[in-house]
């Protein structure tokens, strides 16, 4: 299978997402220039962290202008994979195709540690390889991953099981303490209605190597390539089973 | 004509930064400041000529890019 790596101006962890995507997991991948027009038949979508254009005016304000977001769009909306890491996520956010947006960290700080996350639902592709409940020890790196949104949006996101990750203690407990930027219901990972979307503000990449001190977040990244397999994961996203996901077998073809 | 457009934080949202402000001037000695909210402000120079174009137009590119509805509101003056 095949990654597309979206480089935007100012992102800086696309050479992590492209080595993760071929050297760890064994996959092809492309680097994709935000002016491009085409993903290039890829089969996964990685919008990876930095500071896209800048992050001027808002993050991910200017990156939801990029020509490939248009494609990235219409890969999304036939069902394709599309995962948003940190400033992907906040991409992801600001181009609607998940629901909220980010403030400013609750303490202001740039917060650059391991948080724990635990894994809440396992039916998207980056996380069908996981186990619900399953607790992450994985990277932050950001400013502005103070999650929000409005009462009845949140209530609705909750309510469709959107929510697939939240900061933690490494027990798994929800504890203020361990919500490193105040998100609301302590939120670090969400998907959108269909499941095929999923932004997140902890780096898989940056944790999926023992070099790296945490192999936690190779889980993410496994479960798409088990979600896009011939055998497939478990549940709506295997290939060619499931009854209510979408036909990902078609995507890329 | 000229555009200013003010966008800051819908009042139910929390703004961290307005708030360490606030508490700063409290701890500099104004107690007479209750609260602070920070925004960002724009100018536009607009080639029209027209106020209600002005208006228009300024409208049209908050909505579009410069404020994010979901947490942000805007107020807009033309001269």
């Amino acid at each position: 299978m095949k990654f597309a790596v979206v480089v935007f101006p100012g992102s800086n962890c696309d050479q992590d997402a492209y080595h993760a995507a071929t050297a760890v997991l064994g996959q092809t991948a492309d680097l994709v220039w935000h002016k491009d027009t085409s993903l290039k038949g890829a089969d996964v979508v990685v919008l990876p962290g930095g500071f896209a254009h800048g992050d001027y005016l808002r993050t991910g304000a200017m990156a939801r202008f990029s020509p490939i977001m248009r494609e990235v769009k219409v890969f999304a909306d036939r069902g394709g994979p599309v995962i948003g890491i940190c400033n992907g996520f906040q991409v992801l956010l600001e181009a609607g195709l998940l629901p909220g947006a980010m403030l400013r960290n609750r303490g202001l700080k740039y917060r650059c540690e391991h948080v724990h996350v635990r894994v809440e639902h396992t039916d998207t592709p980056f996380t069908c390889a996981a186990r619900q409940g399953q607790v992450l020890r994985i990277p932050i790196g950001h400013g502005e991953g103070n999650y929000y949104a409005p009462s009845d949006v949140l209530e609705r996101i909750e309510k469709n099981r959107q929510v697939i990750l939240r900061y933690t203690t490494p027990d798994g407990r929800l504890d203020d303490g361990a919500n490193p930027n105040g998100s609301v219901n302590a939120i670090a990972g969400l998907c959108s209605e269909g499941r095929n979307v999923v932004g997140m503000m902890p780096h898989p990449e940056r944790a999926c190597e023992p070099l790296l001190g945490s192999t936690d977040g190779l889980v993410i990244l496994q479960s798409v390539v088990q979600a896009l397999a011939p055998i497939g994961c478990e549940g709506p996203f295997a290939r060619g089973g499931g009854s209510q996901g979408p036909a990902l077998q078609t995507i890329g073809s | 004509m000229r555009a200013r457009v003010f966008v800051t934080l819908k009042p139910s949202v929390f703004d961290p930064q307005g708030r360490t402000i606030a508490d700063a001037l409290q701890s500099l000695g104004y107690g007479g400041v209750e609260d602070v909210r920070q925004g960002k402000y724009f100018e536009l120079e607009l080639k029209t000529s027209e106020a209600g174009s002005a208006r228009a137009l300024a409208a049209e590119v908050a909505d579009k890019l410069l404020a994010n509805p979901v947490i942000e509101s805007y107020r807009i003056e033309v001269d």
